[in-house]
């Protein structure tokens, strides 16, 4: 029961961090704009929010200085591609490539820096009861935050007039343009809003999981990230389940000693990777259902003629 | 306010001065981020990009450095133009070594003038195996080869390190992580004598060279140029996807395969699993910087090598954090990517617009299609 009490809240730890960066890639890929820079907008976030917790000396502030480093860097991206009209797959790449050597930059004078244990959530009574009470009433706040966000995102997007504008824009910018939406500046707030959840889910890294600085730290999760939305065809609640069931592949090589496997720790690190391309796989081969379900404009281009 | 109106044809003259504009602004924000790390930035400057070209040993260093660059970039670039996005050169580079590395350790003594070639082979036959992987899951389920490719670069580090931590470790090595260093044959003879440049940076050059050959001259890579620039053009032509999809893959598999195997019978002389040094994105840079062509590759690929080298001299006299390589190269691709606007688009004021068709028109362009 304990075991298992563990294994769990390992599990939420794990997933976390791909619910905060994919949930925000949704909504940039949903406005049309597809953003292969998620792991330097995470990285980055994780940089900041340990750098400011430490500099403030408050998880709030670091958290919020994390969320506003990964928007910095989605408002680049926005300049790039959406001002200056760049290609977006390259213009991700390069996101990449230097958050990884920024947050690396600024990361020196922190390693070797640990933080205090980040607080979970205890109400009397609840918390205590056994097996359920940790795990429905003992996580951190960013979890609850993390769930809250899907369900708003899940909402904006079906049910709120801004939401259906957004998805317009991302499946037919010519048309959302003529009938006099600002395309442009939709697509920054979603690119920022994006930035922003990669950033949160980056501060997750590094004040709750860890709970240090380490370079390169993110460790692809951010590319998982990506695939996530992929494997959730466009919708958030699926991107909830997804990035649970990675959560619990990571997690799987921590416990399988304890389970009597046998494996190498190698072979173990490779399963949330090799996982995540048979995911792809197995969601891409309907061809006719990814194009259903991927918005018509993603990665395209916007100029306004008129 | 500025505006950006559409150019009729892309301008040839700013295709070419873009790369050289991106590299003075790259040194500018050098400037400021220096100064904003507190360090005098003209000499960290002159230490970047003009002490290495001062000295013999530093130069031979370039080479070194800019043969991994310049034969995985000429193999991507083939691919970006395409809009086919290999974006896993770096575990594609890591197995080439694997494989070829293997060779040797399994004629281990022996040697003979044949084994080097057959590396060579080994290691292109392994970093096109893992391009493969990729390649088949895009044409055959249509899943993203970004994605996948980028996957197998943590999957191919992995591999190394599970493999010299057993069956390739050094059996004489006490048990250190690493294999056993290359027996005399398997090393890839040095290009100018006491440096460690080798002749894998002449099979580089012969690489961009055979890049340009295929790209100008034969009718796949004229298809591939197609793809890239007009996808719809090239299906009612009646060009094959697939077929260009492997084409690239395999070419640029099969170039960062050797490249890995050179850097671990060249510089390294053994498998050790911190091999992979980031050469496989580096490239992505020098690609984009040689604006997809081979020649301007070349140059790239040895302006970055200078980066790096010169990057080094700097941590070290100045104490400079190692990652301030790494920020530059990225500043550099965003500076690229961002004035790369100016290739399509004209910069007018906002007033001007309806002035600009007086404008005399842009000077006639060669009737080759531009990149």
């Amino acid at each position: 029961m304990d075991l298992l009490l563990n294994i769990l809240l390992g599990v939420t730890v794990a997933a976390t961090p791909l619910v905060f960066a994919a949930i925000g890639e949704l909504v940039t890929e949903k406005s049309g704009v597809l953003n292969l820079g998620v792991e330097g907008m995470m990285i980055m976030g994780a940089i900041a929010a340990f750098a400011g917790t430490v500099g403030t000396g408050s998880y709030v502030a670091g958290i919020l200085i994390g969320a506003l480093a990964g928007a910095a860097m989605g408002g680049l991206f926005g300049v790039l591609t959406l001002t200056l009209m760049s290609n977006q797959v390259a213009c991700g790449l390069a996101l990449t490539l230097f958050g990884l050597g920024l947050s690396a930059l600024i990361g020196q004078s922190y390693s070797g820096i640990s933080l205090p244990q980040f607080p979970r959530v205890d109400i009397p009574l609840l918390t205590d009861i056994p097996f359920l009470g940790p795990l429905i009433f003992g996580q951190d706040a960013l979890v609850y935050l993390s769930l809250a966000l899907v369900a708003g995102v899940a909402w904006f997007l079906a049910r709120t007039r801004p939401g259906l504008i957004l998805r317009a824009v991302g499946e037919n910018h010519e048309a959302a343009h003529g009938i006099g939406y600002p395309v442009i500046r939709i697509r920054y707030l979603a690119v920022m809003f994006g930035g922003a959840c990669a950033g949160l889910g980056g501060a997750y890294l590094s004040l709750v999981q860890t709970p240090l600085w380490v370079e390169k730290m993110s460790a692809g999760r951010g590319w998982i990230a990506l695939a996530l939305v992929v494997f959730a065809s466009w919708r958030p609640l699926r991107v909830l389940g997804g990035a649970y069931l990675f959560g619990g592949i990571t997690i799987m090589q921590l416990h399988s000693q304890a389970l009597g496997l046998q494996v190498d720790a190698q072979i173990l690190s490779m399963m949330p990777y090799l996982a995540t391309i048979l995911v792809l796989v197995v969601i891409s081969r309907d061809r006719v259902k990814m194009k259903l379900n991927a918005p018509s404009c993603l990665g395209k281009v916007f100029y306004a003629t008129s | 306010m500025f505006k950006l109106v559409p150019r009729k044809e892309p301008n040839r003259a700013m295709l070419y001065a873009t790369p050289f504009l991106a590299v003075a602004l790259t040194i500018l924000a050098g400037f400021v981020l220096f100064t904003l790390l507190g360090k005098a930035p003209l000499h960290a400057m002159y230490l970047i990009f003009l002490k290495p070209l001062t000295d013999f040993n530093s130069l031979a260093e370039m080479l070194v450095k800019a043969t991994p660059l310049i034969l995985i970039a000429v193999g991507l670039s083939i691919g970006f133009r395409a809009g086919v996005w290999n974006i896993g050169a770096e575990g594609q580079f890591t197995i080439g070594a694997i494989t070829g590395g293997s060779v040797a350790l399994a004629a281990y003594p022996d040697g003979g003038p044949l084994l080097l070639p057959m590396m060579a082979i080994a290691g292109a036959l392994g970093g096109m195996a893992w391009a493969a992987i990729p390649a088949f899951l895009r044409t055959k389920f249509n899943a993203s080869e970004i994605l996948v490719s980028l996957m197998l670069v943590y999957v191919a580090t992995l591999l190394l390190s599970l493999l010299v931590h057993g069956p390739l470790r050094d059996p004489e090595g006490f048990n250190f992580p690493e294999s056993r260093l290359f027996q005399e044959d398997a090393h890839v003879p040095n290009l100018i004598t006491d440096t460690r440049a080798h002749i894998g940076f002449l099979v580089a050059l012969a690489a961009a060279a055979a890049a340009y050959v295929y790209l100008e001259r034969m009718i796949l890579g004229f298809q591939v140029k197609v793809l890239g620039q007009a996808p719809r053009a090239a299906r009612f032509a009646g060009y094959s996807e697939k077929t260009i999809v492997w084409t690239c893959f395999m070419i640029s598999g099969a170039l960062a395969g050797v490249a890995g195997l050179f850097e671990a019978a060249g510089p390294v002389g053994q498998l050790v699993p911190s091999l992979p040094v980031g050469y496989g994105f580096t490239a992505i840079i020098v690609a984009f910087l040689g604006r997809l062509h081979p020649v301007g590759i070349v140059f790239a690929g040895l302006l970055m090598a200078l980066t790096y080298i010169g990057g080094e001299t700097a941590q070290i006299e100045m104490s400079l954090p190692s990652a301030t390589t790494s920020v530059f190269q990225g500043l550099l691709l965003f500076f690229l990517l961002a004035t790369d606007v100016l290739v399509n688009f004209r910069v007018v004021r906002a007033g001007e617009r309806l002035a600009a068709p007086a404008k005399p028109a842009p000077a006639p362009l060669t009737p080759k299609p531009a990149e």
